[in-house]
């Protein structure tokens, strides 16, 4: 649920707001990080850069554009990519390289909350490669519909259907 | 438009994630604020979506926060300070102001004090200067005295009281060479107001009075020494109260002092 009330108390400069907003989506866009970056320090420092931007680009957010969460995501895939671009992460020996989310949840022994956790590691399980692809390209990696279509070689409307399928497959996994 | 089908669509998915264009993002957001029941479809797919990205972070960033916190700290106090310290320079400002009226304030009061000071000093300097020529016109007019009394061709008349003053008495040191005569009036009383007192050169055979002048400014001199011409032939002197001006002829009930002249040796 978007808290609307919070992110105009945050939009208003409430430190606590803010706060309270780091709780309910750092540990998911950490998440999103990590699993670009691979690398817990850098991840951190992303993560770090990801909610002062929060902070100080707050009032540029606007609900007609899209979701709080979506926001917070883009500032966040967009900041971990110029990571990987960039010059310290290209010199830096990259000794554990996952793919993508899978692998990352694959190696986790962490997972924040009980129940969740076992229903994502039975969706991991039983997760179809198309869906892999799907939604490591589209949520973890930021494509758009119409790069990812290119990428997997599939029309536009299979994307929207196919992934729709994979994300119900997870909601009821979870809602179990 | 069919709701069911809209949801069924895989769209909204697509809209969590970001992979919409922009155009069609909002599109989807005019959607989810028309209908609850696509907005309720959105939460869920974030929420599920936020479940499987948390499991995906190696553990929770709570810790984090502290630092982030610190940070915007940092914003703060760079953002706010300025506002503070526009703030502080404004109090400053006044309260320079208020100082600086304050200061010439009491300058100005020190100001007038210190002019009325000096004021005073310059009114007491000017007495003090007055006081000091008026010893010197004195010691003068006493020099002036003393060299007459000690004159050889002076002739000392003195006048006894009348009738109107039995006390009264006045000397007359006439220098018959210079045709002057100095009447010593110290102890003849204080005029009354409007009055006058003349002196008068008298021929005894017959008796004939010739006024030689007025003992004006009575009251101011000091010294009560006047000096007066007199060319007569002069064989007693008298003096009489009379009005303010003088008269032609004396006012005989109002003569004060009269003495004769001792015949020449």
């Amino acid at each position: 649920m978007q808290q609307d009330g919070l992110i105009l108390e945050l939009q208003n400069g409430n430190q606590r707001a803010f706060e309270r907003l780091y709780e309910l989506y750092s540990e998911s866009i950490f998440g999103i990080i990590y699993s670009i970056v691979n690398d817990e320090k850098i991840a951190e420092e992303i993560l770090q850069d990801v909610f002062l931007k929060v902070w100080n680009n707050a009032s540029s957010y606007n609900s007609d554009k899209g979701r709080f969460f979506t926001w917070i995501l883009n500032i966040a895939r967009n900041a971990s990519i110029d990571e990987l671009r960039s010059k310290r992460h290209k010199n830096k020996q990259k000794n554990l390289t996952a793919d993508n989310f899978v692998n990352v949840l694959e190696n986790s022994t962490h997972f924040s909350s009980k129940t969740d956790a076992i229903g994502v590691k039975k969706y991991i399980a039983i997760l179809k490669p198309v869906c892999k692809k799907l939604i490591d390209l589209l949520f973890f990696k930021g494509f758009t519909q119409k790069e990812t279509a290119e990428e997997l070689q599939m029309p536009l409307g299979t994307v929207k259907t196919k992934n729709r399928a994979c994300i119900n497959k997870l909601r009821e996994l979870l809602a179990e | 438009m069919d709701i069911k089908e809209y949801i069924s669509s895989g769209i909204l998915e697509l809209y969590v994630y970001g992979a919409l264009t922009e155009a069609e993002s909002r599109e989807v957001s005019r959607v989810l604020k028309e209908h609850p029941e696509v907005r309720k479809e959105v939460e869920e797919i974030e929420i599920a979506l936020q479940k499987l990205s948390t499991a995906s972070a190696p553990y929770n960033p709570e810790a984090l926060l502290t630092s982030i916190r610190s940070k915007l700290g940092d914003k703060k106090s760079i953002a706010l300070p300025t506002q503070k310290r526009t703030n502080w320079v404004a109090y400053i400002g006044w309260a320079a102001c208020l100082l600086l009226f304050v200061g010439l304030f009491f300058l100005m009061q020190d100001n007038n004090q210190l002019r009325d000071k000096l004021n005073a000093e310059r009114a007491r300097a000017a007495q003090l200067e007055q006081q000091i020529a008026d010893a010197r016109d004195d010691a003068e007019k006493a020099k002036d005295l003393l060299a007459i009394l000690r004159s050889k061709n002076i002739s000392r008349i003195p006048l006894q009281g009348q009738a109107p003053a039995p006390e009264a008495y006045a000397t007359v040191f006439w220098d018959q060479e210079d045709n002057k005569a100095y009447i010593d009036g110290k102890e003849l009383p204080e005029p009354p107001s409007g009055m006058v007192y003349q002196v008068w050169s008298l021929k005894l055979d017959p008796l004939t009075p010739t006024s030689i002048g007025l003992l004006s400014e009575f009251q101011e001199d000091e010294n009560k020494i006047f000096t007066l011409e007199n060319a007569n032939q002069s064989e007693a002197f008298g003096i009489t109260l009379e009005p303010e001006g003088g008269s032609e002829t004396p006012n005989l009930d109002q003569l004060y002092v009269l003495g004769t002249v001792a015949a020449a040796p």
